[in-house]
């Protein structure tokens, strides 16, 4: 295996033709949708110059990009880090990262001749910009849902409808994203001929970890330009947060690919430790998990003595997910990357920080990223300058905060 | 310890006659009644009894499986791959027992460690695995296929409609024991129908490997009318969902599959 790993002078390439990073990624999945696979995987790697220049007007013109690299100066000296620069993806249209995915995703659908889409969901960010893709590109959509999520995050339920989409109950499980995912997946293996399935983060079976990766890389691109631009000079750190993975790959990649290792920043992922490490109830697959496949790919996840994935929880509906994308397994064990598991309660606290702040309302899934500014000082010193990835906007879970006393 | 000729898939194919292949959920409703299920099956005239292993998220599978492996997996302490193979140990001991084959998904023989599962399948008197999200193609594959052919346990692949010609030739190539052509596109679950395309479906696999081994269809097959046809034109016929719903009570098993027996080995 070790054959397929990048040599120490080799820059890094990603996953190689089965999907594989190291070990992890591949595709397992039943042998009814690998066709799907195979032509999804060649349509991908047919993108020419005309559906790169319809996807960029669209990223300008519709969602709004590039979105800012905004400098929030009373957060750093809350947090006692000289220069904190917030990503702010809570800016780009629907308010969240995942139309980055969904526009490059639903426009391959469309000339892979589809007519139907459908999504899983957790927060209802990846079903809003899912319906929002479709509403526009005149595509039929459908969005599972666990029956939790659908009581947490009402709003975004009901948005999807206005927007045209069906949105499925999952009842099954906990009612959250892993039974969204594994419900889509079985009703894709029933109407794999005539629908495209639009997964909404860094997971799956290959091809669809590398194919959000490229998508959602426009959020490091951007960084890596802003940061020159601006003459911002030396970063210490970068930081997103992680359920399946995918603002955080889309931030971390360029930089992985496009900086030597010397100049690179810290790059460092927030996973959700939910009530606490020590409890069962949580999400952190990197910190808890061992390798498995659940979902079609091989990663960390957390699961029981018998291989069943298990449970895993979350305040935050978009990171409670018993796995990881596989690339991030890859940079864990490569220590490419760094992830640390930041519990509800922090979270709540930097939601709090950052609205009282700086007037900005972030994604409860964001601010577990904003959660490690304070140790980010206390390892890297007052003088260090950090970027954050705020991945979305907190209008979604105004409930959520008020129903936690904030 | 090797498979006794029994015990090997290839058995269930040597009567002369189109075999009828069983699925039952090891563990429901709970553990003693699947073995009585079990055997009532084989008594009632299956040639291959399909255990399926209780797993918490059967990407293939439809609502009656599901079902039952949840109910299964809710037992004291849990019924997954480990109960499963002592379960298969107590059946396999029993010399009029048809060949037993595992159904699991990847994730518990990955745990549980492929080597180690190879080892302690062939002393359970396992034949063979069905593994639904195991391609043929790929790495971890050959790691499983390196540890269990050399004690004589067959993987079996599946088949499909949308398979292309190439994906045909790729699952026919390495199946061994039977190969298992799912019949239509979706989950495992009872149908109405049959879709017309099944036969050509069961040629273009044949062809693709001629003499390769026999060709056994699944997926949606749930009454003796369904089996009777499906066995004139394949060498096996697989039952699921239909029997899993009847598993609670042996002698309903026992009453489905004389009736399944008489319409596959008619056929």
């Amino acid at each position: 295996m070790s054959d397929l790993l990048p040599s120490a002078g080799m820059a890094y390439q990603g996953a190689d033709a089965q999907g594989f990073f190291g070990p992890y990624g591949g595709s397992f999945v039943p042998e009814t949708v690998v066709p799907a696979l195979q032509e999804l995987t060649a349509a991908f790697e047919a993108r020419d110059e005309s559906f790169e220049r319809e996807l960029a007007g669209l990223l300008r013109d519709y969602v709004g990009r590039p979105t800012p690299l905004y400098r929030a100066d009373n957060l750093a000296a809350a947090v006692g880090l000289g220069r904190v620069y917030l990503k702010r993806e809570d800016l780009a249209h629907t308010g969240a990262h995942k139309i980055n995915n969904t526009l490059g995703q639903c426009l391959l659908a469309k000339r892979m001749g589809k007519k139907r889409v459908i999504a899983e969901t957790g927060a209802g960010q990846h079903g809003v910009a899912t319906a929002t893709t479709c509403a526009l590109l005149g595509l039929e959509c459908a969005v599972f849902m666990g029956v939790e999520d659908i009581r947490r995050q009402a709003l975004n339920v009901y948005k999807m409808r206005l927007l045209g989409a069906e949105v499925v109950p999952v009842e099954e499980g906990g009612g959250t994203l892993a039974d969204a995912v594994t419900a889509a997946l079985r009703h894709w293996v029933e109407r794999v001929e005539d629908t495209f399935y639009c997964i909404g983060s860094a997971v799956g079976p290959h091809p669809y970890p590398t194919m959000v990766r490229t998508f959602q890389s426009v959020i490091g691109e951007e960084t890596i330009a802003q940061i020159a631009e601006k003459g911002i000079g030396r970063v210490d750190a970068v930081v997103a947060c992680i359920g399946g993975g995918s603002n955080a790959i889309g931030t971390f990649y360029p930089f992985v690919v496009g900086v030597p290792q010397a100049d690179r920043p810290l790059l460092v992922g927030a996973e959700a430790a939910g009530m606490g490490l020590d409890t069962d109830r949580t999400g952190a697959s990197m910190t808890l998990g061992t390798p498995g496949v659940m979902h079609g790919f091989y990663s960390y996840l957390l699961q029981d003595d018998a291989g069943n994935p298990l449970e895993a929880y979350s305040i935050s509906a978009g990171l409670d997910y018993p796995g990881v994308g596989p690339e991030h397994a890859y940079f864990k064990d490569e220590g490419i990357v760094r992830y640390e598991a930041v519990t509800d309660a922090e979270a709540l606290a930097a939601f709090a920080q950052l609205t009282r702040l700086e007037g900005i309302i972030p994604a409860i899934e964001s601010s577990h990223a904003l959660a490690l500014l304070p140790r980010l000082a206390a390892e890297l010193g007052t003088e260090a300058t950090v970027v954050v990835t705020v991945s979305g906007r907190g209008d979604k879970d105004i409930d959520i905060v008020r129903e936690a006393g904030l | 310890m090797a498979l006794e000729s029994r015990q090997a898939l290839a058995h269930a194919f040597s009567h002369g006659r189109p075999a009828l292949v069983t699925y039952l959920v090891a563990g429901f409703p709970d553990r003693a009644t699947s073995i009585a299920s079990i055997r009532a099956a084989a008594t009632a005239g299956a040639d291959l009894i399909e255990l399926g292993v209780p797993y918490a998220d059967p990407l293939a599978d439809g609502p009656v499986i599901v079902d039952a492996a949840n109910v299964a997996r809710s037992a004291e302490g849990g019924f997954g791959l480990a109960e499963t193979l002592a379960l298969a140990a107590e059946l396999t001991a029993d010399e009029a027992m048809p060949p037993l084959a595992l159904m699991t998904y990847l994730n518990p023989m990955l745990r549980y460690g492929l080597p180690r599962l190879a080892a302690d399948a062939a002393a359970a008197g396992i034949g063979g695995f069905i593994v639904p999200d195991l391609p043929p193609d790929n790495r971890m594959t050959g790691t499983w296929l390196a540890a269990a052919e050399p004690l004589g346990i067959d993987t079996v692949f599946l088949a499909t409609p949308t398979s292309t010609p190439e994906r045909l030739r790729t699952v026919a190539e390495a199946s061994a024991g039977f190969i298992y052509v799912v019949s239509s596109v979706g989950v495992t679950g009872e149908r109405g129908d049959l879709p017309p395309e099944l036969a050509d479906l069961v040629e273009r696999v044949r062809h693709e490997r001629v003499d390769g081994p026999p060709i056994a269809v699944g997926f949606g097959v749930s009454t003796p009318e369904q089996a009777a046809s499906v066995a004139r034109i394949a060498d096996g016929v697989i039952v699921g969902s239909a029997i899993v719903k009847r598993q609670r009570d042996p002698g309903k098993v026992a009453a489905f599959v004389t009736l399944l027996a008489e319409a596959v080995h008619g056929a």
